[in-house]
């Protein structure tokens, strides 16, 4: 088998592995917890006013039928499995009858979109920067925007999103803080429309940036300032190969490797930071629907998203693995 | 262990800053042990009062002293910190070296797991927990998951260490003088180990404060013991920016981004003591 066979194997093992423990994980959180769903359901429900005993025991069981909790633990894992790969996690209790899978469905490629979007800014300028940072170690100017992004990168994205909501929502209101687009707006491809989706889109985005674009710059920085030691690098320069493009084909090239492996490590943090994002923003993505979700008491809407969430991630980390060898030629030649 | 903390304070910058702030907010945390009120007490003082000689940092909607409140806070925040590093870092060097150091199909085992966990992504996972639990969410609970989740990175680096180790001419020495894995481990590896323990150390607190405030802000944690992320969950839901009780929600930013700044500034500059070539680069070779 040559080496390009046995990587793909080897990720797809993995990504299976992925989703395989996720999905389990899952499971064995909600069902090994001390808490009933099916009684917090009832009881959520009763709150309201007085009902009568026997309608709550028909409720009961059908909110034990509708959660797959009946029967043992493995046939409850099992019925599990099925509802995960049929999509089907019933229908949401706060936003009854609505399939779970459909709110996720329309919430996922406001997500996709806001996080790939961030990703590709946050991923090419932190390494970029942090590429020229490392190999001009003494231009001012680059140490001064490392600094600046090196401070903010331990600040929770939470924080940052909310020092940005006050200074352009409220101090100086230009941008808008809430949504995704302009409500009144009809979706399509019109000029109105995509210029709202970027106004609405930009804080979020923004804040995602701030948040990401430091751990890039320390790591690309680090790591050009080794590969600037190494004897291929001293040999061009000897040779009088001119320096941008020493930066650019025997630097920079060699230090994007770890940093694609890098991302996607990291896409599982990125997540739970667009989660928060969302929920602040009040960004019609799965991050604001699991937060409501949870503040409604919605089990089945909180379950959906969150095995979602997992299998998604996996996706999106795989696609780049699979990316991986058509940069790096040794993963192709074994 | 006093000569490198003089040495690093006169000669690093870095290192001197965050000292300083970080000392400066743990003195602060630390009062909190002699403050006039109890801490989870509400309406005791009058509410939405703006900062004044007497109540220097204002007072919350709800009645209680923003000053005490946050000294309360940050404690708190920094003890959930602290307890998800040390839990974490023993999940991280018992993996990270087992792993390293046998090798072969246990190395393969362990680190396919330990990989398959760093895809996991940590924030829906922590909030499906807290889900499931509500009322009975306690924080150590909170920081026994937050551990769980956070060692995995730091295994990885800990074991390509360990590694590097077990083909060294001592760890054979130490295999023919008769120690046993465990001793050669703790005994042998342990102390080159221990300052990558130390450096993620600190990255690892700065994470789990991190959590901790983004969880406490959603409201997704005890609300009512005071930390930094629910004072600020509290001035939300008491409309604090329309209401213009801005001191409410200022002053505990400030707090903490004074405070991830204090323990990022002491982590790099501890990583460039550990590391030999960002020294020499110091100095200018």
């Amino acid at each position: 088998m040559d080496g390009f066979a046995k990587y793909l194997v080897r990720r797809f093992f993995q990504f299976f592995l992925v989703i395989f423990l996720g999905v389990s994980l899952a499971f064995l959180i909600t069902n090994l917890s001390p808490v009933d769903p099916v009684e917090q359901s009832v009881s959520l429900m009763t709150s309201f006013g007085a009902t009568d005993p026997r309608s709550v025991e028909l409720m009961r069981s059908a909110l034990e039928e509708l959660y797959g909790l009946q029967g043992t633990m493995l046939d409850q894992y099992l019925s599990f499995w099925g509802r995960v790969l049929r999509g089907d996690f019933g229908p949401s209790l706060s936003a009854f009858p609505t399939p779970v899978m459909s709110l996720i469905m329309g919430a996922l490629p406001w997500t996709i979109g806001l996080l790939t979007l961030a990703l590709i800014i946050t991923w090419s300028l932190g390494n970029l920067l942090g590429a020229l940072a490392g190999y001009y170690r003494s231009n001012v100017l680059l140490k001064l925007s490392g600094a600046a992004v090196m401070a903010l990168h331990p600040v929770p994205a939470y924080i940052i999103g909310l020092v940005l909501l006050l200074a352009f929502g409220f101090i100086w209101p230009v941008l808008p803080i809430s949504g995704g687009a302009q409500m009144n707006l009809q979706p399509g491809f019109t000029f109105e429309y995509i210029r709202s989706l970027i106004l609405h889109g930009t804080l979020p985005a923004l804040t995602l940036v701030l948040v990401g674009i430091g751990s890039w710059f320390i790591s690309m920085r680090s790591l050009v300032s080794n590969i600037v030691t190494d004897d291929h690098v001293v040999y061009a320069e000897l040779g009088g190969v001119n320096s941008s493009k020493i930066f650019s084909q025997y630097v920079a090239r060699n230090a994007l490797l770890p940093q694609l492996t890098g991302l996607a490590l990291s896409l599982g943090n990125v997540f739970g930071g667009a989660v928060i994002t969302e929920f602040l923003f009040n960004y019609p993505g799965v991050g604001r629907l699991l937060i409501q979700g949870i503040y409604r008491g919605d089990y089945s809407l909180v379950l959906g998203v969150t095995t979602m969430s997992i299998i998604s991630v996996a996706v999106a980390v795989f696609i780049i693995d699979l990316l991986y060898p058509l940069i790096d030629p040794r993963v192709r030649l074994g | 262990m006093f000569k490198i903390l003089r040495d690093l304070l006169r000669y690093n910058i870095e290192f001197t800053i965050g000292f300083i702030l970080t000392l400066a907010i743990f003195l602060f945390a630390l009062a909190h042990f002699w403050a006039p009120m109890p801490d989870t007490a509400i309406y005791l003082l009058p509410p939405d009062m703006p900062p004044s000689a007497e109540y220097w940092f204002g007072t919350t909607s709800r009645g209680q002293d923003v000053l005490w409140q946050m000294s309360s806070a940050i404690w708190n925040t920094m003890l959930f910190g602290l307890s998800v590093t040390i839990l974490s870092r023993l999940f991280a060097v018992a993996v990270g070296m087992i792993s390293g150091y046998l090798g072969g199909k246990w190395d393969e085992f362990l680190m396919t797991i330990n990989d398959t966990m760093i895809a996991l992504p940590n924030i829906p996972i922590l909030l499906l927990v807290y889900f499931v639990m509500r009322d009975q969410m306690s924080w150590p609970v909170l920081a026994l998951t937050a551990a769980l989740l956070g060692w995995n990175y730091d295994a990885r680096l800990i074991r390509s260490v360990t590694l590097s180790l077990r083909n060294r001419e001592f760890t054979r020495h130490a295999v023919f003088a008769g120690m046993s894995v465990p001793q050669i481990l703790v005994r042998q590896h342990l102390p080159y180990v221990m300052p990558v323990i130390f450096f993620t150390a600190m990255n690892n607190l700065i994470w789990a404060i991190g959590l901790e405030v983004t969880l406490s802000v959603l409201g997704f944690s005890d609300i009512n013991r005071p930390t930094i992320g629910g004072m600020i969950y509290w001035a939300n839901q008491h409309q604090a920016i329309i209401a213009g009780i801005w001191w409410w929600i200022a002053f505990p930013i400030i707090a903490v981004v004074l405070l991830f700044l204090g323990l990022f500034l002491l982590a790099i500059s501890v990583n460039e003591y550990i590391d030999p070539r960002s020294r020499l680069s110091r100095m200018g070779a």
